[in-house]
């Protein structure tokens, strides 16, 4: 099952014409401990680069992006009870959002996990 | 990822970098440097602009920071506070113009914590003032302080002399375990009470030590030379009690105490009333009615002033950060001016003004948050009990 990560820090995972998406290890150490996560409602429209998810840390809020065009299947319900689950599974158990894949061909401008890794080293 | 639309209170945003990617860049002063800057990034901390200084936002974590703090000991740098210190003859009565504090029935080794007025009553900044027998101390926020300096220069008298010492840092050592790891290294804080300073040397500096903080803990505040401050934050942090704390707990742990946060919970459109400060402004100054303002904020005290600082609980999990609109039904009646996670009372709190008609604790309102009401209610303060020493050996 390929991996893709976006440059805002989101990972997806694709399996045939469903994709689960998330945030990146890299990204649960920069918020520091995460107190709430908003997920979509199953159902909503996403697109590409638009606002998806809210995380928010101690600190401060941040927006979660859809890494591609598509529609939410299913939030982690998890996450309402259990936020925390981003910062100690950020890549599994902590995921966001599963959604259907509006156009493959836009997951040939994401990165795979040795360039997203290059990405981070080089900030 | 960016941040969202709600505007962190501390400089998390351009600085933490990576998350931010969207955000707009601001046009950068250059960003100073503080004595222990260096300290701060050997140690971990991860630093962010503050107040126009780098200054570390969090070292292992701001939920975990937070309650080593309440439980042990944390060393806060709060060097690009402003010390500064006011002598000559009357000074005490010449201060008196510009605060609303009986500050000539401050005893030598007391202090005070007050607010400088601008001329309509409004907040210029909160600051702390201390008797040091032959001058006053004055420690005022970082983010104002060459304003605050502009203003007493331009409103005390000539003979008044006015001393920006920038050759001292400041620390702040707080929480339960503060005074037993400070009296190892300075044995006088031991015998000092809360709101009770005095002169000590560390290995032949001259130091001086309260015992204040803005943390709601028993704690010390520390003014040592620069190049004393790295070997005595080294000194600190060596012991089984002392972590480094940064920005990020001060904050959460100051909003818990229920203590106002300059710039964003007081602002010159506010005056002591408004903010639910009214035992800053002694009773002789209420009887004399002779500091900036005193009509309106002693009509205030009078009659209630139109809006009030108060408290709020947050129902659920969702932060309710500064900045969020407060709503009964329909009506937008307020602002958020501070709010956020609170790891002690393990919940969202807030803190904001709403009309005084709704400011009694258990009064509920609702918060807007991405479009979304939360209920609020209104609590008393602190959310998180204060544990001051106010006598030794006890």
């Amino acid at each position: 099952m390929p991996r893709y990560f976006t440059e805002e820090h989101e990972w997806i995972d694709v399996d045939g014409d469903v994709a689960t998406v998330g945030i990146t290890d890299f990204a649960q150490g920069q918020l520091g401990d995460i107190v709430f996560v908003e997920v979509p409602d199953t159902g909503a429209e996403l697109s590409k680069g638009g606002d998806a998810a809210v995380v928010e840390s101690v600190k401060a809020a941040s927006d979660v992006y859809a890494p591609v065009d598509g529609t939410v299947t299913e939030g982690n319900g998890q996450l309402e009870e259990d936020p925390a689950l981003v910062n100690s599974d950020p890549e599994g158990e902590g995921w966001f959002f599963r959604m259907t894949l509006g156009d493959k061909s836009q997951l040939d401008g994401l990165m795979d996990a040795a360039a997203y890794k290059a990405f981070c080293d080089a900030l | 990822m960016a941040q969202g639309g709600t505007a962190p209170r501390l400089a998390v945003s351009t600085t933490t970098g990576v998350c931010d990617m969207r955000e707009d860049e601001e046009v950068a002063i250059e960003t100073a440097t503080l004595p222990l800057d260096a300290w701060h990034r050997a140690n971990g901390g991860r630093m962010v602009e503050f107040a126009g200084y780098w200054m570390p936002i969090q070292y292992e974590g701001i939920m975990a920071e937070h309650l080593w703090t309440r439980e042990n000991a944390g060393l806060f740098d709060v060097s690009h506070m402003g010390q500064l210190a006011l002598s000559g003859d009357g000074v005490a009565e010449a201060l008196e113009t510009l605060v609303p504090g009986d500050i000539s029935a401050l005893k030598p080794g007391r202090m005070r914590y007050s607010l400088l007025l601008a001329e309509d009553g409004g907040i210029l900044d909160d600051l702390m003032i201390t008797n040091e027998g032959d001058q006053y101390g004055i420690v005022v926020n970082g983010a104002v302080k060459w304003e605050d300096i502009g203003h007493l220069r331009e409103n005390l008298p000539d003979d008044i002399t006015l001393n920006h010492n920038e050759d001292y840092g400041l620390l702040a050592l707080q929480g339960p375990k503060a005074v037993d790891a400070l009296a190892r290294l300075v044995p006088e804080a031991a015998g000092l009470v809360f709101m009770q300073a005095t002169r000590a040397t560390w290995e032949g500096h001259a130091i001086g030590l309260s015992r204040s903080g803005y943390t709601g803990e028993d704690g010390f505040e520390i003014s040592l030379p620069n190049d004393a401050l790295t070997a005595f934050a080294d000194a600190l942090c060596a012991m089984d009690e002392v972590k480094p704390i940064g920005l990020g707990a001060r904050d959460s742990l100051r909003l818990e105490a229920g203590l106002p946060l300059y710039g964003h919970d007081l602002t010159p459109a506010i005056d002591p009333a408004e903010a639910d400060l009214g035992f800053a402004v002694s009773k002789r100054r209420r009887e004399e009615e002779n500091f900036p303002g005193a009509a309106r904020i002693l009509g205030h005290l009078e009659d209630g002033p139109p809006q009030k600082r108060v408290g709020l609980l947050v129902d659920g999990k969702l932060p309710v950060r500064e900045g969020a609109k407060l709503f009964d039904g329909e009506d937008e009646i307020g602002v958020v001016t501070s709010g956020g996670f609170a790891p002690s009372v393990g919940a969202p709190i807030a803190m904001g003004y709403v009309p005084t008609s709704l400011s009694a604790p258990g009064t509920t309102v609702a918060a807007e948050v991405r479009g979304k009401r939360v209920p609020c209610t209104v609590a008393a303060m602190p959310f998180v009990s204060h544990n001051y020493v106010r006598k030794t050996g006890g």
